[in-house]
């Protein structure tokens, strides 16, 4: 298994490995899960409360369904963890925060130094995506 | 025209940095250029078949004096000396090093300008009208709504990684000058019956190899729901538009294959669940976007008298200008075609002449146009004659606007690595084939577009007559096509039949007008004698 290299949260990893999306839909205890890109994130809205871990796979980075999918859970109220995996390159790792990610276990391990710089590198934010960051409109006008 | 605040400069300056930083890993190795590749090109940075070619945003296509002049001196600076206005309202330079490309966008932060997201899969750069603010006929003007979107899509976390390229236009007439049902989203702001100002939204039209013109999917939305119904819309799309093949990636193809009805009722039920969401800038907002694009101070009274009594300029005058919406003012367009040119090019000198009179004449406001040439939105009509003596000069007093010399064409092979076929070459053996200012005149409005592949940067689908290189057992071959339309009355080309080579095609587009000379009734165009009459006399002659 891949290791989680960069994690903005105070709780215990989880121990369950996570199952797909069809086996957790037919198995009534799995508290983790992981969402391929194809898969619909609205499947998973009935069971957010007992699930600890959803993983969202990138298998390419160039292939965006995953940021879609952790917006529609966040925005679902899903409170517990969203760990990218898969292809997580440095230059994604900003926007995937915006999105609602807080874990991420990239298959080839990142510059520690490059990525710090790109999680810290956006000051400002045009839209609002619900990661509790005030737009720069809502900045504006107060 | 819109003016940066601290937030915006801030925004630029960091994606300097961060584009910086890419070329570094880049050229340390940590990345690369399977890596690289993406993210370069959310910068406007394409490998070519010579050199790298940097494309910089002109937002809906309106620039001031100073930003004109930088891109003249950028042309000097890092490139051949010219550089190359496209039909997204953006410039391109085609002979740029990688290693400087930090630098320009350096450059280009200091005067409000980036190249984000002018590529890549990602929303590209808005396009408008390019008399917005100026037309006679418009109901609002729709780059407050532009640069609303504008923002609203800068660095949008949830949509850097769509299926394919995005781009939206926006107008406000009903004169389609942007060809936007033929976008992405095509938004149309209209007026109620209320007496409101709303957003109606076209969506899944497109060029490239699958043509398709853009339909209606919703007829109002509110001011205050514009960037979640945007966002509704962007989001169906990068959940399931197709990424299996790249050639059925865009929007169009999913609204085709889920039916319009389908796709909307999906955008809609999303709209519903976001509205939940309060993602929306407040109006207060928009209203600070549109107290920047206020009138300039338009002198009252100013004089509608204009002495027409040289010939040359009269000729201009007739072809190049339009009405504006304050008396004693017009919109002239500098047209980037003279005879036997390349279409869109513009030297340096000619770029910084262009900001100067813009400067002086047309309160410091331009505009780039999607056919490739450039507005001056706001002229006093006492002023007119000494604009065009200036651009007359320097070889811009071109008088061909929407002409058959006012060709559109896209790169083609002899810079782009995705061509089949080269278009400049074509384009410039029919603007001297055509070179004679009594032979087009006698031809009337004729829009001819050439692109060099299928992919149609030059628009051919949308050319009264349209040309579409393609490579055919090694040698360049070039269909030829009737009948599109970019306009309110949007409709595709059809295909003649065989293709030509080069010669071929330079002398059966004159085979074509000779037709349409002897067949048209009065006051007919080319496009309404084809409607008309269709293809049959003119496969006639062509092929006969």
């Amino acid at each position: 298994m891949v290791e989680v290299q960069f994690r903005f949260r105070d709780d215990e990893i989880a121990g369950d490995p996570a199952v797909t999306v069809d086996a957790f839909l037919t198995q009534t205890n799995a508290t983790a899960v992981r969402i391929e890109p194809g898969d619909d994130a609205r499947a998973l809205l009935p069971f957010l409360e007992r699930l600890q871990l959803i993983e969202v796979s990138f298998p390419a980075w160039t292939d965006g369904r995953g940021y879609s999918s952790a917006r529609v859970l966040r925005e679902a109220g899903y409170q517990g963890e969203l760990r990218a995996v898969g292809d997580v390159v440095i230059d994604m790792l900003s926007h995937l925060r915006r999105c609602g990610f807080d874990a991420f276990a990239p298959e080839h391990g990142l510059n520690e130094a490059d990525a710090q710089a790109a999680f810290e590198r956006w000051d400002n934010v045009y839209q609002a995506t619900g990661d509790g960051r005030a737009a720069i409109w809502a900045k504006r006008h107060g | 025209m819109y003016k940066y605040d601290q937030y915006d400069q801030q925004m630029v300056d960091t994606r300097v940095e961060e584009f910086r930083d890419q070329v570094r890993r880049r050229l340390d190795g940590s990345l690369t250029e399977d890596q690289f590749r993406p993210l370069r090109l959310q910068n406007g940075l394409y490998l070519q078949l010579h050199a790298y070619m940097l494309r910089v945003a002109v937002p809906y296509g309106t620039l001031n004096s100073q930003q004109m002049t930088l891109l003249g001196d950028i042309a000097d600076k890092y490139d051949r000396g010219y550089g190359h206005f496209t039909t997204r309202q953006n410039i391109q330079y085609n002979w740029i090093k990688l290693e400087e490309t930090p630098d320009i966008l350096a450059d280009l932060a200091t005067v409000e300008m980036h190249a984000i997201q002018t590529s890549g899969n990602c929303i590209r750069n808005i396009s408008s009208d390019q008399y917005a603010g100026a037309a006679a006929d418009e109901i609002v003007d729709p780059r407050p709504y532009a640069e609303l979107l504008r923002q609203w899509s800068s660095f949008h976390p949830e949509f850097l990684t769509l299926p394919r390229k995005f781009k939206i236009a926006v107008i406000a007439s009903e004169t389609d000058r942007a060809a936007m049902k033929l976008h992405d989203i095509g938004i149309q702001m209209v007026r109620n019956a209320a007496g409101e100002i709303g957003a109606r939204f076209f969506v899944g039209g497109g060029m490239g190899r699958t043509p398709m013109i853009g339909p209606m999917i919703r007829d109002f939305v509110p001011l205050d729901q514009l960037v979640t119904y945007c966002e509704a819309c962007l989001r169906v799309y990068n959940r399931y538009g197709r990424r299996d093949n790249k050639y059925k990636a865009r929007i169009k193809i999913l609204v085709h294959e889920l039916g319009k009805d389908e796709y909307t009722r999906q955008v809609e039920e999303e709209f519903a669940h976001l509205l939940t969401q309060d993602i929306e800038p407040p109006l207060a907002e928009l209203e600070r976007i549109k107290a920047h694009f206020v009138d300039p101070p338009f002198e009252a009274g100013a004089s509608d008298d204009l002495d027409l009594s040289d010939p040359d300029f009269r000729l201009w005058v007739e072809r190049n200008c339009a009405p504006h919406k304050q008396a004693g003012y017009i919109v002239a367009t500098v047209s980037l075609k003279p005879v036997g040119g390349i279409p869109g090019d513009a030297t340096s000198d000619q770029i910084r002449l262009m900001a100067k009179l813009a400067r002086d004449y047309s309160f410091d406001e331009l505009r780039v146009t999607h056919a490739q040439n450039i507005v001056f939105p706001h002229v006093r009509k006492a002023d007119l004659y000494a604009v065009w003596k200036a651009l007359d000069e320097a070889g811009l007093g071109t008088a061909n606007l929407d002409m058959v010399g006012d060709i559109i064409a896209c790169p083609g092979l002899d810079y782009c690595s995705l061509a089949n076929a080269r278009s400049i070459p074509v384009a410039q053996k029919i603007s001297e084939r055509f070179g004679s200012a009594e032979k087009q005149a006698e031809i009337g409005e004729l829009k001819l577009k050439i692109s060099g592949c299928i992919n149609a940067c030059g628009h051919h689908h949308a050319g009264h007559i349209g040309i579409l290189g393609v490579d055919k057992k090694g040698t360049e071959n070039y269909q030829l096509l009737f009948g599109g339309s970019e306009g309110a009355d949007t409709s595709l080309g059809q295909i003649t039949g065989p293709g030509f080579d080069e010669e071929g095609i330079v002398a059966a587009v004159e085979t074509t007008t000779n037709v349409y000379l002897r067949e048209r009734q009065q006051g007919e165009r080319f496009l309404d004698t084809y409607r008309r009459i269709g293809m049959a006399p003119f496969k006639e002659a062509l092929y006969g």
